[in-house]
C-alpha cells in the first residue's frame, strides 16, 4: 500500500501537464501563422525573407496597410465585401427561415423537397459558373453588387435552410398552437413565437452564411471586375510582375480577419446553442 | 360560457380514419372528460374543437354558431397543453397576458387581469420569472392562468397533468375541479387516466377507435358499463371477467360457471338472451365481500374461495382467488384475510355484477 502512494503522485500532476502541453502546442499551431502574418504586415520589405528570421521588426511600419487599402483598392474591396456579405446574409437568413418553417411545419413539397434543397449545395460552382456569367453579362448584373448578392444568397441558402429546418423540426408545435388559440394569426404565431425561439438557429445559420460570403473567391473573381470586386479578389494583385507583395497581402489579410473575429465573439453564445440544432431549449 | 354541439364529425389523415362519426352535446358549464386508450381519437377530437385540426366531415357548434371554418383565435376557446407550451422567451406575466395583448387589450387592463389570475392560482410571486425557472406544477399553473385570464367560452385541456408526478397530479386535479366550481365555464378535458376522468367529470365520454363507446355520468359508466371495454377501462383493479353460460329456468335466470351456478336476482334484466348463451360475468373487486353473518344477504351468492394472492394496500387488501377457472380479485378489509392459501366465505353481490354477451362483448 505504502508503495502505491508515491507512485500515484507524479501521475496526477502529469495529466494536467500533458494537457497543457497539448493545448499549448495546438495554440502555437493555430496562432503562429497569425502572428507571422501580423509580423509581416508591419515589417519593412527587406525583412520579409531575412535569415535569420526577424521575430519582430526594429522599426514597425504601417506603410503596407496604407498601400493595401489605397494603392491596391483594398478599402473599396472591404466596403464591397461588407455590402455584399451583409446583404446576402440577411436575405439568406430571412428566406431560409421562411422556407425552413414552411418545410418543417407544412411539410411543403412532401418528403423530398428538404433534401433536394440541401442537394443544391453538392453542385460544384464550376458546373454553373459559365452560364451564370453569360446570363449576368446579358442582363446587366455582371460586376454589380446586386448580381453578387443574388449569387451569394442562392449559394448560401441551402445550408441556411437545412440548419433552420432541423431547428424548427426539433421545436414543439404546441407553443405556436397555444399562440393560435391565444389569438394570433398564423403569421403572428410565426413572428412572435417561432422566430424568437429559433433565434439561436437563425444566428448560427447567418454566421455560416456570412463566413461563406466573406471568404468566397470564385464567384467574385468571375462575376465582378472593377466595380463590385470583393476583398478576396484584391489578393490577386499582390502576386504580379513585381514579385509577391508579402507586406500588403499580410496587411489586407489582417484587415479581412477583423469582421470574422468580431462576428465570432458577438455570436458565440448563440452559435453554440444554434449548432445543437434545437436540442437545448429554454 | 357556451354549449358545444358536435354532429357527424369525421377526421381522416390520409388513409387513417382517426375520428369516425362523433355526435356529442355538451351543455353549458359542464365538465366533460374525453377518456380512452392512446390512439382512440380523443386528442384529435379536442384539437378539432380548438380549430387546430381541420375536420373532414360534420359540424362543430360553439354557442349557436357553426365554427367549422373559424380560425382558432376566432373560436374564443382557451387550451391547456400537455407540455404546458409556455413561451420560453417571455416571463410569467407576459405569458399569461400574451392572449390579451394579441387581442389588443390596453396594457393597464392586461396587468389587472394578469394579477387577478395570478392571485387566483397563487403564483403572484412568480410573475417576473421565466418558464425555465419554474417547477412542473408552477408551469402548469401558469398555463392554466394563461387560459383563465382570457375568460373564454370554453376551456380545453389536453392531458394537462400527465407530465407531473403522482402527488402533484392529485393536488392539481383538485385545483382544476375547484376552478371549475368557481368559474363554472364549459370544460372539455382529455385524459387517458381513468381516475382523473372519474374524479373530475360531470360526464365521461369514453372513446375507442374513433367512436364514442359510452357516455354518461361517471357512476353510470362505472356501474352500468355497456361493454367489456368500458367495464375494463374504468376501475382499478379492473373488473374480473369469468366466462360462463346463461341458464334460463322459467322466470329465473342464472349464470353457470363450471359447477357453480350463480342465480341472477329477480328484476335484473337479461334483455332477451336465450338459454345456454355464452356470457362473461363481470365482477368488480368491490362486488365481493367477506361473509360476516350466517344468512346470505339478498341478491348475493356465497362462495368458498381459496385465496391465491394477497395484496394489502393498508386500509384494504386485494385478494385473488379462482372462480370458474379464472382469477377474480376481491377488495376486502385489511384484516379479512391474513395469508394466501386461506379459505374464506365470500359474498358475491349479483345485483351489481355485470353480464356480457361473450360474442359481442356487449352488456346484456
Amino acid at each position: 500500500m505504502a508503495a502505491v502512494r508515491p507512485a500515484r503522485r507524479p501521475r496526477r500532476s502529469a495529466v494536467p501537464l500533458l494537457r497543457f502541453l497539448l493545448l499549448g502546442f495546438f495554440l502555437l499551431f493555430v496562432l503562429w501563422p497569425l502572428y507571422w502574418m501580423f509580423n509581416t504586415s508591419v515589417k519593412p520589405s527587406d525583412d520579409y525573407l531575412a535569415m535569420p528570421p526577424v521575430w519582430f521588426p526594429d522599426a514597425p511600419t504601417l506603410v503596407h496597410y496604407w498601400a493595401a487599402m489605397f494603392t491596391y483598392r483594398g478599402l473599396e474591396g472591404l466596403i464591397n465585401s461588407l455590402i455584399v456579405s451583409l446583404s446576402a446574409t440577411a436575405l439568406s437568413a430571412l428566406l431560409g427561415t421562411l422556407m425552413a418553417y414552411s418545410l418543417a411545419r407544412y411539410n411543403t413539397g412532401g418528403q423530398h423537397l428538404s433534401f433536394w434543397v440541401l442537394s443544391q449545395r453538392f453542385l460544384p460552382p464550376i458546373g454553373i459558373i459559365l452560364p451564370v456569367f453569360l446570363i449576368y453579362r446579358q442582363i446587366g448584373l455582371y460586376d454589380t453588387h446586386i448580381g453578387l448578392i443574388i449569387a451569394y444568397t442562392v449559394f448560401t441558402l441551402p445550408v441556411s435552410v437545412w440548419m433552420m429546418f432541423a431547428y424548427f423540426r426539433g421545436m414543439p408545435r404546441s407553443m405556436e398552437e397555444a399562440a393560435l388559440v391565444d389569438g394570433c394569426t398564423r403569421w403572428e404565431a410565426f413572428w412572435r413565437v417561432a422566430v424568437p425561439l429559433a433565434a439561436p438557429g437563425i444566428v448560427a445559420a447567418a454566421v455560416f452564411a456570412f463566413i461563406a460570403c466573406w471568404t468566397e473567391f470564385f464567384f467574385a473573381l468571375l462575376l465582378t471586375s472593377r466595380t463590385a470586386f470583393t476583398l478576396p479578389t484584391v489578393f490577386r494583385a499582390f502576386v504580379g510582375f513585381q514579385g509577391a507583395q508579402y507586406g500588403e497581402a499580410a496587411a489586407l489579410a489582417i484587415v479581412s480577419l477583423v469582421p470574422s473575429i468580431a462576428l465570432g465573439i458577438l455570436a458565440q453564445k448563440h452559435l453554440v446553442r444554434g449548432l445543437t440544432l434545437g436540442a437545448v431549449r429554454g | 360560457m357556451a354549449k358545444v354541439r358536435i354532429s357527424g364529425l369525421h377526421k381522416r389523415y390520409g388513409g387513417f380514419h382517426a375520428v369516425r362519426g362523433i355526435d356529442l352535446d355538451i351543455p353549458d358549464g359542464e365538465f366533460t372528460v374525453l377518456v380512452g386508450p392512446s390512439g382512440c381519437g380523443k386528442s384529435t377530437l379536442l384539437r378539432t374543437i380548438a380549430g387546430l385540426e381541420e375536420i373532414s366531415e360534420g359540424t362543430i357548434e360553439i354557442g349557436d354558431e357553426v365554427v367549422n371554418d373559424f380560425r382558432p383565435r376566432d373560436r374564443d376557446v382557451a387550451m391547456v397543453f400537455q407540455d404546458y407550451a409556455l413561451y420560453p422567451h417571455m416571463n410569467v406575466a407576459r405569458n399569461i397576458g400574451f392572449g390579451l395583448k394579441a387581442r389588443k387589450m390596453p396594457q393597464p387592463e392586461i396587468d389587472a387581469r394578469v394579477n387577478a389570475a395570478a392571485q387566483m392560482l397563487g403564483i403572484t410571486k412568480l410573475l417576473d420569472r421565466l418558464p425555465r425557472q419554474l417547477s412542473g406544477g408552477q408551469r402548469q399553473r401558469v398555463a392554466i392562468g394563461r387560459a383563465i385570464v382570457r375568460n373564454p367560452r370554453i376551456f380545453l385541456f389536453d392531458e394537462p397533468l400527465s407530465n407531473l408526478d403522482a402527488q402533484l397530479r392529485d393536488e392539481m386535479r383538485g385545483e382544476i375541479k375547484r376552478l371549475h366550481q368557481e368559474i363554472a365555464t364549459t370544460m372539455i378535458y382529455v385524459t387517458h387516466d381513468q381516475i382523473e376522468a372519474m374524479t373530475l367529470a360531470d360526464r365521461i365520454v369514453l372513446m375507442r377507435d374513433g367512436v364514442i363507446e359510452q357516455q354518461g355520468a361517471p357512476l353510470e359508466l362505472f356501474e352500468r358499463p355497456v361493454s367489456t371495454f368500458v367495464a375494463g377501462f374504468l376501475g382499478s383493479p379492473r373488473m374480473s371477467f369469468v366466462p360462463g353460460t346463461l341458464v334460463l329456468d322459467g322466470g329465473r335466470a342464472a349464470v353457470r360457471l363450471g359447477d357453480t351456478v350463480l342465480p341472477v336476482p329477480p328484476g335484473r334484466e337479461t334483455r332477451g338472451a336465450s338459454d345456454g348463451k355464452q356470457v362473461l360475468l363481470g365482477l368488480r373487486p368491490e362486488h365481493l365481500s367477506r361473509a360476516m353473518q350466517e344468512a346470505v344477504p339478498p341478491g348475493h351468492f356465497r362462495y368458498q374461495a381459496t385465496i391465491d394472492l394477497l395484496q394489502p394496500t393498508g386500509s384494504r387488501s386485494y385478494a385473488t382467488f379462482q372462480l370458474g377457472g379464472e382469477p377474480v380479485v376481491a377488495e376486502l378489509h385489511a384484516h379479512d384475510v391474513s395469508r394466501p392459501g386461506e379459505r374464506i366465505d365470500l359474498d358475491i353481490n349479483m345485483t351489481r355484477a355485470s353480464i356480457f354477451d361473450r360474442e359481442t362483448q356487449r352488456a346484456l
